[in-house]
């Protein structure tokens, strides 16, 4: 990044080569049901660190800076898409509402619930089953599951909000 | 366009940039907001023509050293908001430190008082104005800041538009300053801490549209 600065465009070319997967694979974990968006994504916040690579500064790490912009350049695209879409959403929850029973509607609720805790990691899915499931506290979900106490308040977090992507996802 | 492909056309012949670009311009953003405060400042109020004796007294330099002191830090703030995945402890703390300096003068000034006089030092003879006239104040510093942090690279908006218009506040009141007569810790801590925070949440509101990049 330095070298970039200093214009070396070699060194330049290296760089973004060996940014392209890092941000590709940040991106991958983002955004389960928009894997077409990656790409663009990717190439956006190359293009971001070419166009603010003066806004780095050579006592920080990189990779927190890249990151700032690389997480700056998905809300972005979340916002925007939230925006557009929410236009679709009446007419969606009134179909639902039309032709859908309640009660099968749980069963298959609890039923997906198992399936998708499945594919969740264990430090995600373990605080999940203990907090949420059983109603345990967050101490007794540590010492159960081996975690500490703020691995399994962090597991929460990140477990549910991976479920509802997953959810939104599937819909 | 594959991003081996945009790879290439951005590193060809790339051009070399001064990392010390931002800073400068933040600095000179902040200063020429300073100096456009002034024109505003004399076509509206004019100069407290007691400037001179009022430099006397001390605790116009501790005045000085609050709004001051708030305008560095403010600038340190944004400067690190306007850089992506800057840490922000140590500039809030800077943030903190001359409000709670004028804080503890402010207790003490009010301790000491007399009780029928208490009222006086915390509201003096301008408080419904001061804020307001130096919200109005820091209104060119508050353009040209948000300029300049849009072309660096805030990536929390709100708070970016927040920290530029505390700063554009904080600038604002060293031109108002100039004019302002008061002289009571109680009524510069609320105030113009007060005057600071209008243009702040007027940055908050505005940031997240305006600052985007």
């Amino acid at each position: 990044m330095v070298a970039a600065q200093l214009g070396d465009s070699a060194a330049y070319a290296a760089f973004l080569r060996e940014l392209s997967p890092l941000l590709r694979g940040f991106y991958r974990r983002r955004l389960f049901n928009l894997q077409d968006d990656i790409e663009d994504l990717v190439q956006e916040t190359l293009l971001a660190v070419h166009n603010k690579r003066h806004t780095y500064d050579a006592s920080q790490p990189v990779t927190s800076w890249l990151y700032a912009i690389a997480r700056y350049k998905l809300v972005d695209l979340l916002r925007s898409r939230a925006g557009r879409e929410a236009l679709h959403e009446p007419l969606d929850e009134g179909h639902e509402e039309l032709f859908t029973d309640p009660a099968p509607d749980a069963d298959e609720a609890r039923r997906d619930l198992g399936v998708l805790l499945q594919q969740l990691p264990d430090k995600q899915r373990l605080p999940i089953e203990y907090v949420k499931l059983q109603g345990l506290s967050v101490r007794e979900a540590a010492q159960r599951s081996g975690l500490s106490e703020s691995a399994v308040k962090i597991g929460v977090f990140r477990g549910l909000r991976v479920l509802a992507e997953r959810i939104r996802g599937e819909r | 366009m594959n991003t081996d492909q945009l790879i290439a056309a951005l590193s060809n012949g790339v051009e070399p940039v001064d990392p010390g670009a931002a800073r400068r311009n933040l600095m000179l953003a902040a200063a020429a907001g300073f100096v456009a405060g002034l024109p505003l400042l004399l076509t509206l109020l004019g100069i407290n023509p007691r400037l001179a004796q009022a430099a006397l007294l001390p605790m116009f330099w501790v005045k000085l050293a609050f709004v001051g002191g708030l305008a560095a830090a403010g600038w340190w703030t944004v400067f690190r908001l306007s850089r992506p995945g800057a840490a922000l402890g140590a500039p809030a703390l800077a943030l903190a430190a001359p409000v709670l300096v004028m804080g503890a003068l402010a207790l003490a000034a009010m301790l000491l008082a007399q009780a029928d006089q208490r009222l006086a030092l915390l509201l003096g003879s301008s408080w419904t104005v001061c804020p307001w006239r130096i919200a109005v104040l820091a209104m060119p510093a508050f353009v040209l800041m948000l300029w300049a942090v849009k072309g660096l690279a805030p990536t929390r908006l709100r708070l970016a538009g927040a920290g530029a218009g505390m700063l554009a506040g904080a600038i604002g009141a060293l031109v108002y300053l100039l004019y302002c007569p008061e002289m009571a810790p109680p009524f510069l801590l609320v105030w113009y801490t007060l005057g600071m925070l209008l243009p702040a949440a007027l940055g908050a509101l505005v940031g997240p549209r305006v600052l985007r990049w």
